[in-house]
């Protein structure tokens, strides 16, 4: 059918108070496609949740959404600090989230476990002192 | 949806297409053609924003006159709370009720009376286990008309019951007949007294009901100058209020959502705050909340395009007139079920969803057209500014794939275009050398 779309954000890190502005640019354009309604939700859930986190924790990065027939994958990269424990920054209530942020409600350590739970498939690759790359996929 | 009528409206000579509106309409309805404002009727959700921010007054919203309903044999006046706020010194709502009265209505029912009536029955609502929550209130016609537009995920939030505006009307006929038996249906009107536009455009196309039983909109700023003139004349009035706290709260932000007696709400006005809740309520923020309280205009009610006075002023008087009110002054009857609410006091029709944001019925299609405004968008500056007529370089791409825009009435691709001319000329006259 037709080519795959392609979207590209800046997340800047140093503005907190644009954070989660990409995810809404998305969802306004997922709808103008017509997706569905669930599927939107999702993509948009996982792709706040993981830009928030390159906000908090990563000092911004890039944010790309691949749309094709049937599936939407969202790439978000950083040079960040990486993750030294994937695992553990899996396990719901685990964070390392600033107090500043905590009274906005973030710090959770839900992030993650959501990306993973709204999604159909999360991979994250990450190196100690060079950064992290979330790669997910939301079939439909 | 093409024979919507809407209230809001452009007197063409007034405007100078100066992009005021455009850039700053919430749902991107309006462009600039043959220099001046045109209104996408699909688009617009008649929030006022357009008529507030006009610096030509070349915007204005169409209402119903008094007038037109002299033939009538018995006519209701339903004032909105937000008209108690318009009036400087006033020490009881008792005055404006019986000031109405003055001005040849024969009835006078309060909507503050059908909105203490809804926020009892919401509070039962809320109750019910199988419910969305948050509870999104439906009472703001703009925001049910822009969750049908932009929010398909939130249509199931919204509080299915009918709004106060057409709970006073129905209750008021009906009580109507009752006392005067020898009148007919046709006999009977049943105005409401308007502080915004979304509210005549909410009775043209009802939510929720088939048909509205309000008959027409007056608009606040007119019947004011009737009334205070017959106010004036009014000692004692004879003629009393039969709301509480709770109604007179409605007015303003925030009153809704107090009555519930619930301290898990949030409420937020004016449209572009309530666009960013939305945007996060759907994203799965604020599940802990039970209600929402959204209002397109600053303030609430009060802050309405038809209404005569600034608004944090209405609200500031509005809460010295409720001090000495009771809670509420009405209730409702007493039942078993503590989340009951009667039928009729619910919505009779779904809202409906109608995506006028999708580029294309078919989903293949719609993707096409996204690529093509991605690849268009890239030739843009990205400047925003303005002078294609278009509120974003975005948009713009957008109506050039549906036609409704050419890429040469961009300035800067008309510069680059000129430029290459002024070059070819220049190459062309050095090879005549
Ligand atoms: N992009 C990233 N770069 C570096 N560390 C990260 C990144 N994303 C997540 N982490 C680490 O993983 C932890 C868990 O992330 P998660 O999103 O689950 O929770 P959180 O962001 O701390 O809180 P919440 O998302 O609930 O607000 C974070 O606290 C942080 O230590
Ligand atoms: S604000 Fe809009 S309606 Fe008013 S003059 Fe400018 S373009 Fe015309
Ligand atoms: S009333 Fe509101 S939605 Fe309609 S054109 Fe004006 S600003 Fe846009
Ligand atoms: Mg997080």
């Amino acid at each position: 059918m037709s080519e795959p779309i392609k979207f590209h954000f800046d997340v800047d890190g140093d503005n907190f108070s644009s954070a989660g502005e990409a995810s809404v640019q998305v969802k306004r354009m997922l709808r103008q496609i017509g997706i569905p309604a669930d599927v939107i939700r999702r993509v948009s859930v996982a792709m706040y949740e993981g830009e928030i986190n390159m906000v908090i924790h990563a000092d911004g990065g890039n944010a790309d959404v691949v749309v094709e027939p049937g599936k939407i994958v969202i790439i978000l990269a950083d040079r960040g600090p990486g993750i030294a424990d994937i695992e553990l920054a899996m396990t719901e209530g685990y964070s390392t989230a600033p107090e500043n942020v905590r009274s906005l409600g973030f710090g959770a350590g839900m992030g993650l476990p959501n990306m993973k739970r709204y999604t159909d498939d999360m991979k994250i690759e990450s190196v100690v002192g060079q950064g992290t790359t979330v790669t997910m996929t939301v079939l439909f | 949806m093409s024979n919507f009528k809407h209230s809001v409206f452009l007197l063409e000579d007034k405007c100078k297409g100066c992009t005021n509106c455009v850039k700053r309409c919430p749902t991107e309805a309006i462009r600039i053609q043959n220099g001046h404002s045109v209104i996408d009727e699909e688009r617009c959700i008649d929030c006022g924003e357009c008529i507030r921010l006009c610096p030509y007054k070349a915007k204005k919203a169409l209402y119903d006159k008094l007038d037109k309903y002299k033939d009538y044999k018995y006519k209701i006046a339903l004032p909105a709370p937000a008209l108690y706020g318009q009036f400087d010194h006033l020490e009881d709502v008792d005055y404006v009720i019986s000031g109405l009265y003055e001005c040849g209505f024969d009835y006078v029912f309060e909507v503050a009376k059908a909105a203490e009536i809804v926020s009892e029955y919401t509070r039962n609502y809320l109750k019910r286990p199988d419910i969305e929550k948050p509870v999104i209130s439906s009472a703001c016609p703009v925001i049910a008309r822009l969750i049908s537009k932009r929010f398909p995920y939130l249509c199931d939030n919204l509080l299915p019951m009918i709004p106060p505006i057409e709970l006073a009307a129905k209750l008021a006929k009906k009580e109507a007949m009752e006392k005067h038996p020898e009148l007919k249906e046709e006999d009977i009107c049943a105005l409401f007294i308007s502080p915004c536009p979304a509210k005549v455009s909410y009775v043209r196309n009802p939510i929720g009901v088939e048909k509205s039983s309000v008959d027409g909109v007056l608009s606040i700023s007119e019947i004011y100058f009737l009334l205070v003139n017959s106010m004036k004349n009014i000692v004692n009035p004879e003629h009393s209020a039969q709301t509480g706290l709770v109604g007179v709260s409605w007015a303003s932000s925030g009153g809704e959502a107090k009555a519930l007696f619930n301290d898990r709400y949030l409420s937020a006005d004016g449209i572009e705050n309530c666009i960013k809740v939305l945007d996060e309520v759907e994203n799965g923020n604020f599940s802990s909340l039970e209600f929402i309280e959204l209002n397109a205009c600053n303030g609430g009610c009060v802050g309405g395009a038809l209404t005569v006075e600034n608004p944090y002023i209405a609200k500031a008087r509005l809460q010295t007139l409720r001090r000495y009110l009771p809670v509420t002054q009405n209730h409702v009857p007493k039942n078993d079920d503590p989340t009951f609410v009667p039928t009729e006091h619910m919505w009779e029709k779904e809202l409906e969803y109608s995506p006028v944001m999708q580029l294309d019925a078919d989903m293949g299609e719609a993707m096409k057209k996204m690529a093509d405004i991605q690849a268009i968008y890239e030739m843009f500056p990205h400047l925003d500014c303005g002078a294609c007529g278009a509120p974003t370089c975005r948009a713009f791409a957008e109506d050039i794939v549906k036609h409704n825009g050419n890429a040469n009435d961009c300035i800067f691709i008309m510069r680059e275009k000129i430029r290459e001319l002024y070059k070819e000329k220049e190459n062309d006259s050095k090879s005549v050398d």
